[in-house]
C-alpha cells in the first residue's frame, strides 16, 4: 500500500466542484441541493452551481427520441467542462454524463463528452473516494433506515456499499437491508406513466420489501425512484418516511419526507 | 404463431390482477436469480466465459459463410440432408412434405422455439398429422391449448394443481388420483412412451451446430429429445444460422455458459450431439435425417445494428431477472418470446408497429444485461428500437411532442427556469398541507397509480440558490 507522502498534502486544497443539481431535486427537493452543497463544503471542495443548467435529458434519451437529447447533452457538456469535478447526486443522472453522453457522439464532441465523463461524480461516490467528510459532532439518527439503490447508480456506476458506509459513518445508522435489494423500483422515467399499473406493482413489492426490513426510513440515491415509491406509498397509506441520501448525512432532517405534508 | 403483442398492456393488467399467478411468479423471480449466481460463482471466472464465447460468436458471424458451407459439407458426408428455408411457410411446407413421403401419421416433437416460431403444429394437425409435444412442458401446454410463458419452462406459468386438473380431465385415469407430483410425472412419462416408439417422424431442435463435424447438439433434462431423435425412422432438426459454432469445444464453452444460467445446474442431464443417419453398426438411430436452417429476417437483423441479438443462447435468464416479466408474465408479450430477448427479437422477427409496447416495457434496469450469458447489451437494444418507433412515427404523437418539448425547453435555461420557478411555487404552496396530490393535470399516466408528491416549496432550487446569491448568503 502506498504511504502518506508529504506531497499528499496537495489533496488538502480546495477542490473546484461544479454541482449538477439534477431536474429533479432542482423542481421536487431543493433541499437536496442545498445539502449536498454542504456536504461538498465539509469535505473541503469549492462548490459552484452553474446558472446555465436544467436537466441531463434523459427523458427524451430514454424514450428513444435521440435527435432531441444530442443537443441537451451538448449544452450539459459546454456547461461542466470548464471544472475539475461534476458531482451529481444521483446515479442515474450520473451515470447518463458517465456511461450514455460518449455513445451519443464522434469525433471532437466524443472527446469531449469522455473528458466530462472522466471527472462526473455520484455524490456518494465522490464523497468516499474523492473528497472525504470529517467525523460528525451529532447523535446518532434514532431512526431505522432502508436503503434502496437505484439501478443505474448500481449497475453502471458500482454505487452500493458508499452510501451505506457514509450513513453509518455520518448518521451511526446500519442499513436493514431489503430482501430483493437489486430489483428495480419501477420507475424507470417515463416507464412509470407509460405502463402504470407494472410500475405500480413492482412499486408495491418495493413497498412491502420496506416495510418488512422494519425500518421507518427509505433512503435512497435517486429522487426518481423516491418520487415514485413515496407516492405510490402514499397512495396506499403505506407509513414509510422517504429520503434523499444527502438530506441525512448532511443532519437530522427537518422538513418532512419526500410527499408528506406538513399537518 | 399468431403474434398479439398489441395487447400487451391489457393483458399486463389481467396478468397482475390474478394475485395466486403472481406471488407463484414472483417465487420463481427470487428462486431462479439464486440459482443462477450460486452456478455462476462455483464456476469461477464466469465473466471470462462469457467474453470468451463472445469473441467466438463474433467470428463465427463475421465467417458465416464459410462457416455454414463448412457445416452443411460435413453434415451431407455423415448423410444428412441440409435445406435452407427463407420462411416460415417453407419451413412448414418442408417438414410437411417430408412427413408426406414416408406417409407419416405420427409426429414426435422435442421443444423447438423455432417450430413454435413458424406455427409448424397447425399445419401438421391440418394435415391430418397426429403431433405430440414430449418436452414435458410443452406437452402439458399443448393439452391445456395454450402457448409457452418461458423459453425454458414452458408450462411455468401453471401450478401443480392446475397441471393435475388437466391430466384428471383430458386421461383416462381410472382409479389413479395423481396425489403427487412424481405420479403426475409419471403419468406424462407413460404417456409419452408409447408416443416415442409410435412415431414415424421425430422433430427436433439444436443448441448449437458444430461446424467442423457437421453434427447439431441438444440440452435437455429429459431426455426426450434423444428419444425423438434416435426411435423414430425419420428424424428433422429445425434450427437457425446463429446456432453455427466452429467447433465441439465450442459448443462445450456455450453449453457451460447455456445450463447455468438457464436452471443453475452445472449440467443438464443429457447433452448430445447428433451426427446423421444410422451407420452400418449403429445398434439404433433413425434411418433419415435432414436439418433445416430457417432464415426468417434472420439475415436482415444480422446486417442491421440489432445483430446482437443473434448471439442469444435462449437461457431465459434475461427473463428470469426481468422484474416486468416476473410481474406480468410471459402471455402479454404476445408471441413466442416474451421477456427483455424476446422484446428485442418480437418486433424484429415480426413488426414493429404491432409489438412496439415491447421495447417500452423496459426501465432500462440492465438487470438482464447484468446476466446475459451472451453479453447482449438488452436495453440499449431496447432503448434503439424505441428510436425507431419515434422515427417510424409509431410512438403515440402525444409522447413524442411532449418529449421533444421538454428536450426543447432544457435548451433555454431562462424560460425553463422563469417557467419552472412559477410552476413550483405554486404547486409547492397548493400541496403544503398534505404534501401530495391525488390527481393532477396531464399526469394521469403517473396519478394513476400513485400520488404527485408535491414539490418542497418556496420554488425551485436555481431560484432559491440565486436569491440566496443575491442577498449575498451562501449557507441554507
Ligand atoms: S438474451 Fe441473453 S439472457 Fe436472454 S435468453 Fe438470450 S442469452 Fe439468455
Amino acid at each position: 500500500m502506498d504511504k502518506p507522502h508529504p506531497k499528499r498534502k496537495r489533496s488538502r486544497q480546495r477542490r473546484d466542484v461544479a454541482l449538477m443539481v439534477t431536474c429533479l431535486a432542482d423542481l421536487m427537493r431543493p433541499s437536496v441541493g442545498f445539502a449536498a452543497i454542504r456536504l461538498l463544503e465539509r469535505a473541503g471542495c469549492r462548490v459552484s452551481v452553474p446558472e446555465q443548467q436544467t436537466c441531463c435529458g434523459q427523458p427524451a434519451y430514454n424514450s428513444g427520441e435521440i435527435d432531441a437529447a444530442v443537443p441537451v447533452a451538448r449544452a450539459v457538456i459546454e456547461t461542466f467542462e470548464p471544472f475539475d469535478y461534476v458531482v451529481v447526486p444521483s446515479g442515474s443522472c450520473a451515470g447518463m454524463l458517465s456511461h450514455h453522453y460518449p455513445a451519443l457522439f464522434e469525433g471532437e464532441w466524443r472527446d469531449r463528452a469522455l473528458a466530462l465523463a472522466a471527472k462526473t461524480w455520484e455524490l456518494t461516490r465522490f464523497l468516499t473516494e474523492v473528497a472525504r467528510l470529517p467525523a460528525p459532532k451529532r447523535p446518532p439518527l434514532e431512526s431505522a433506515i432502508t436503503y434502496h439503490d437505484g439501478c443505474a447508480g448500481l449497475r453502471e456506476l458500482g454505487v452500493q456499499q458508499q452510501p451505506r458506509q457514509l450513513l453509518q459513518e455520518q448518521c451511526g445508522a446500519q442499513v436493514q437491508e431489503l430482501s430483493q435489494n437489486k430489483v428495480c423500483c419501477g420507475f424507470g422515467g417515463t416507464f412509470c406513466a407509460r405502463m402504470p399499473e407494472i410500475s405500480g406493482k413492482m412499486a408495491d413489492d418495493k413497498l412491502d420489501d420496506a416495510v418488512a426490513s422494519g425500518a421507518t426510513i427509505v433512503a435512497g440515491g435517486d429522487l426518481g425512484c423516491l418520487l415514485h415509491l413515496a407516492g405510490r406509498a402514499r397512495r396506499r397509506g403505506v407509513d414509510l418516511e422517504f429520503r434523499h441520501v444527502a438530506e441525512l448525512l448532511v443532519g437530522e432532517p427537518r422538513g418532512p419526507g419526500i410527499g408528506d405534508g406538513r399537518e | 404463431m399468431k403474434l398479439a403483442s398489441d395487447n400487451f398492456l391489457q393483458e399486463a393488467s389481467a396478468a397482475l390482477n390474478a394475485p395466486e399467478k403472481v406471488a407463484r411468479r414472483n417465487l420463481l423471480g427470487q428462486f431462479l436469480p439464486l440459482a443462477r449466481d450460486s452456478a455462476a460463482s462455483k464456476y469461477g471466472d464466469f465473466d471470462a466465459l462469457r467474453a470468451h464465447m463472445k469473441r467466438v460468436r463474433r467470428h463465427t458471424s463475421e465467417h458465416l459463410s464459410h462457416y455454414l458451407q463448412q457445416f452443411e459439407e460435413a453434415a451431407v458426408q455423415h448423410g444428412n440432408q441440409v435445406h435452407f428455408v427463407a420462411d416460415a411457410e417453407q419451413l412448414n411446407s418442408k417438414v410437411l412434405s417430408i412427413c408426406q413421403a414416408h406417409s407419416a401419421r405420427r409426429v414426435a416433437k422435442g421443444k423447438s422455439m423455432v417450430t413454435e416460431e413458424t406455427g409448424l403444429n397447425e399445419l401438421l394437425l391440418k394435415a391430418g398429422l397426429e403431433v405430440l409435444e414430449t418436452d414435458l412442458g410443452e406437452y402439458i401446454i399443448q393439452q391445456a391449448g395454450e402457448t409457452p410463458s418461458h423459453i425454458v419452462g414452458p408450462a411455468f406459468h401453471k401450478s401443480l394443481a392446475e397441471i393435475r386438473q388437466l391430466f384428471l380431465d383430458k386421461h383416462k385415469l381410472g382409479e389413479r388420483g395423481l396425489e403427487t407430483a412424481s405420479e403426475v410425472v409419471e403419468e406424462a412419462r407413460g404417456i409419452l412412451r408409447e408416443q416415442f416408439l409410435a412415431a414415424d417422424v421425430g422433430i427436433i431442435g439444436a443448441n448449437a451446430l458444430v461446424a467442423e463435424h457437421g453434427t447439431s447438439m441438444l440440452v435437455t433434462n429429459e431426455g426426450n429429445g434423444d428419444l425423438c431423435a434416435n426411435l423414430p425412422p425419420v428424424l428433422i432438426v429445425c434450427t437457425t444460422f446463429e446456432r453455427l459454432l466452429p467447433r465441439a469445444e465450442d459448443a462445450m464453452a456455450l453449453q457451460r455458459l447455456l445450463v447455468r444460467s438457464a436452471t443453475g445446474q452445472p449440467q443438464t442431464c443429457y447433452t448430445s450431439f447428433y451426427s446423421g443417419p444410422r451407420r452400418e453398426d449403429d445398434p439404433d438411430g433413425p434411418l433419415e435425417t435432414h436439418i433445416i436452417l430457417l432464415d426468417n429476417k434472420r439475415s436482415d437483423i444480422l446486417a442491421s445494428d440489432y445483430r446482437e441479438i443473434l448471439d442469444c443462447i435462449r437461457c431465459g435468464a434475461c427473463l428470469n431477472h426481468c422484474p416486468i416479466y416476473i410481474g406480468v408474465g410471459g402471455h402479454p408479450y404476445g408471441w413466442v418470446y416474451p421477456g427483455p430477448m424476446g422484446s428485442v427479437l418480437t418486433p424484429l422477427l415480426t413488426s414493429l408497429e404491432q409489438a412496439h409496447a415491447l421495447p417500452n416495457a423496459c426501465t432500462s434496469c440492465g438487470r438482464c444485461a447484468e446476466v446475459c450469458p451472451a453479453n447482449i447489451p438488452l436495453p440499449d437494444l431496447l432503448r434503439d428500437l424505441r428510436q425507431d418507433e419515434s422515427v417510424q412515427r409509431i410512438k403515440p404523437a402525444r409522447w413524442r411532442h411532449g418529449l421533444r418539448l421538454h428536450a426543447w425547453l432544457l435548451r433555454h435555461p431562462a424560460l425553463y427556469q422563469r417557467f419552472t420557478g412559477w410552476a413550483m411555487r405554486l404547486l409547492g404552496w397548493l400541496g403544503k398541507r398534505r404534501g401530495a396530490f391525488r390527481r393532477m393535470p396531464f399526469a394521469s399516466g403517473w396519478t394513476g397509480q400513485r400520488d404527485f408528491p408535491a414539490p418542497e416549496g418556496g420554488g425551485t432550487f436555481m431560484g432559491q440558490y440565486a436569491a440566496r446569491r443575491r442577498r449575498g448568503v451562501r449557507r441554507g
